[in-house]
């Protein structure tokens, strides 16, 4: 294997850690579970029964290297509220996420890139600026509110899409809309600045003078050059979906990790918080490995850093 | 390249302006008082509809408050936990990174790292989870916010070190005798201050519209006090029957996110067109 990709491998692993230790310091801080799991007029008896059922009467580091053991493969605990193990919980939603945030992604990638090429290519036209304004728009807009917006626009005027829950077709599109908004916004304004960096280099005028037609110039040769920027703000920009879930699944009742996390929080049942965000940040973690991986074959000089 | 400015540009100075009028002199400026409920004038419809009154020009929430002077209101809390949020992630993330670009070696590894496993976090999971367990304050809203955001600045702060620190200016101010803070604070600190003041103006609308999800989410500024994110939770379970509660605070947020973000690419390109890269982010 290339030096470069067993160093990037390390460093994921590294990061990994770091972000399941902080995941697990910060969980402690949160106070007792065992007392909010009771009923108010539980003993101290029971309080410490059930401490030490849970292993919450040990040492801290003890906790923690019991933590790091089982987080290794992939057990959280059980659901203090489910009575279910937290990452079953997790996977049981973890197809909802994936399936809107690629919903997202798609809708995302596939209006920006054509977006971003057309105002590169008549820079200061009209359809320059309509685009980039409709782009910072995008990127200025909160999602929570072009979710509401949304819903009172197509779901509750036209009646076009269901406002809630997860189903059929209909229901992933508003959410899916709301949650690429401000992917579909990066992803426009850096295709075009990118695009526009690369159209003014000699060897697209090589290309041009050879004759090959328009279609060839920005498709071939541009196109693969201006990628290595974009490929990386995709890569980036899905992890981000991934997190900026919770506020688009909690618009939408969609029922993905998300919204698991945030009513794991509402409810201190924190192996399932530990659990979907550990899963939600590994996701993004091997995503920007992936991006690091794939920008080496797009651009070979990185290889040689 | 032309001297004019741009109108979109304009407009965001005239935008903020009217914001900071409203948040300094909001006493002054708002009709009515923010949190006083008047339940006889319940969901009253913005004054241009059928059965709006002048009473309240963009109507009335459920408890019968006044959206415009609780979007008034609102815009303090948008302004100083952004500004200071801004202040503490700055501040922090600048000092990380010249660190980083001064010393080198393993500080610089040690720096960098923890910035690729704060970036490796999404943030706004991040803040949820600690806003959950410290409580929603608003000394942790800023801290958490604030922090959530200082790797922009540190790798900023960090190339423009690199490529200041064998400059014969600075190596002028080492063969004087001046020490490595001394250069810093002196030298390296004026030089890098435009970019760092692009950053910061587009942070802002970062920080504002991470305040207001949380406080949509019910982890920031908490009811009774307006904030605009609290305004459109409010909002949302009215949506049927009273579109205006949610709509217009909305609308403030965004038109002063787009004029941060729009004032900040200004700055940029007045700056250092080369600085379009930054859009990397």
């Amino acid at each position: 294997m290339h030096p470069y990709l067993i160093r990037r491998v390390g460093r994921t692993l590294v990061v990994l850690w770091g972000i399941s230790t902080l995941v697990f310091v910060v969980m402690r801080l949160s106070g007792d579970p065992a007392v909010l799991l009771l009923p108010q007029e539980a003993s101290r008896e029971d309080v410490q029964r059930l401490r030490h059922e849970l292993g919450l009467d040990a040492p801290f580091l003890v906790q923690y290297g019991r933590f790091l053991g089982h987080a290794m493969t992939g057990n959280f605990g059980e659901s203090l509220r489910h009575k279910e193990p937290a990452m079953q919980l997790v996977r049981a939603h973890l197809r909802a996420t994936l399936e809107l945030a690629c919903a997202a992604f798609v809708i995302a990638t596939v209006v920006a890139v054509p977006l971003g090429i057309l105002a590169a290519l008549r820079p200061n036209s009209l359809a320059d600026h309509v685009v980039m304004s409709v782009a910072l728009l995008g990127q200025s807009a909160p999602t929570f509110w072009i979710g509401i917006m949304l819903i009172l626009l197509f779901g509750l005027g036209l009646r076009w899409f269901p406002i809630g829950g997860r189903g059929t077709l209909s229901h992933l599109v508003l959410p899916a809309v709301t949650l690429g908004a401000f992917a579909m916004a990066s992803i426009a304004r850096l295709t075009r600045s990118a695009m526009l960096d690369v159209i003014r280099l000699d060897y697209i005028t090589t290309a041009r003078a050879k004759g090959v037609s328009e279609w060839g110039v920005i498709g071939r040769h541009a196109l693969k050059n201006a990628a290595i920027p974009v490929v990386t703000i995709m890569g980036l920009q899905f992890g981000t979906l991934l997190g900026g879930a919770v506020v688009t699944e909690t618009v939408f009742a969609w029922p993905g990790i998300g919204r698991l996390a945030i009513q794991g929080i509402y409810n201190r049942d924190y192996p399932v918080v530990q659990a979907s965000v550990f899963v939600a940040a590994a996701f993004f973690v091997v995503i920007n490995f992936l991006v690091d991986v794939l920008y080496t074959c797009l651009d070979p000089r990185i290889r040689y850093e | 390249m032309s001297k004019r400015v741009a109108p979109l540009v304009v407009l965001s100075w005239l935008i903020l302006l009217a914001l900071l009028v409203a948040a300094v002199l909001s006493p002054q400026v708002a009709p009515h008082n923010p949190v006083r409920e008047r339940l006889i004038d319940r969901l009253l419809p913005p004054v241009w509809t059928p059965d709006g009154a002048w009473r309240y020009l963009l109507g009335t929430d459920h408890l019968g408050r006044d959206v415009v002077s609780r979007i008034i209101y609102g815009s303090r809390v948008s302004l100083v936990v952004g500004c200071a949020a801004v202040v503490v992630g700055g501040a922090l993330g600048i000092v990380l990174g010249v660190m980083a670009g001064y010393v080198g070696g393993r500080c610089d590894d040690v720096i960098m790292a923890l910035a690729d496993m704060q970036l490796a976090f999404p943030t706004i999971l991040l803040a949820i989870t600690i806003i959950a367990v410290l409580g929603p304050s608003f000394t942790n809203l800023v801290l958490i916010i604030g922090l959530s955001g200082w790797v922009t600045y540190a790798r900023i702060a960090r190339s423009q070190v690199l490529s200041l620190r064998e400059t014969e200016f600075v190596e002028a101010s080492r063969a004087q005798g001046g020490g490595p803070l001394r250069i810093a604070w002196r030298h390296i600190l004026p030089t890098i201050s435009a970019p760092l003041i692009v950053v910061a103006t587009l942070d802002l609308a970062r920080t504002i519209i991470l305040e207001s999800t949380l406080s949509f989410l019910g982890l920031g500024i908490q009811s009774p006090t307006p904030s605009w994110g609290g305004m459109l939770s409010d909002g949302r379970e009215y949506l049927l029957t009273a579109w205006w509660i949610a709509t217009f605070p909305g609308l403030a947020l965004m038109l002063t996110a787009l004029s941060f973000n729009r004032l900040g690419d200004w700055v940029r390109d007045l700056s250092d067109p080369c600085l379009r890269r930054m859009e990397l982010r």
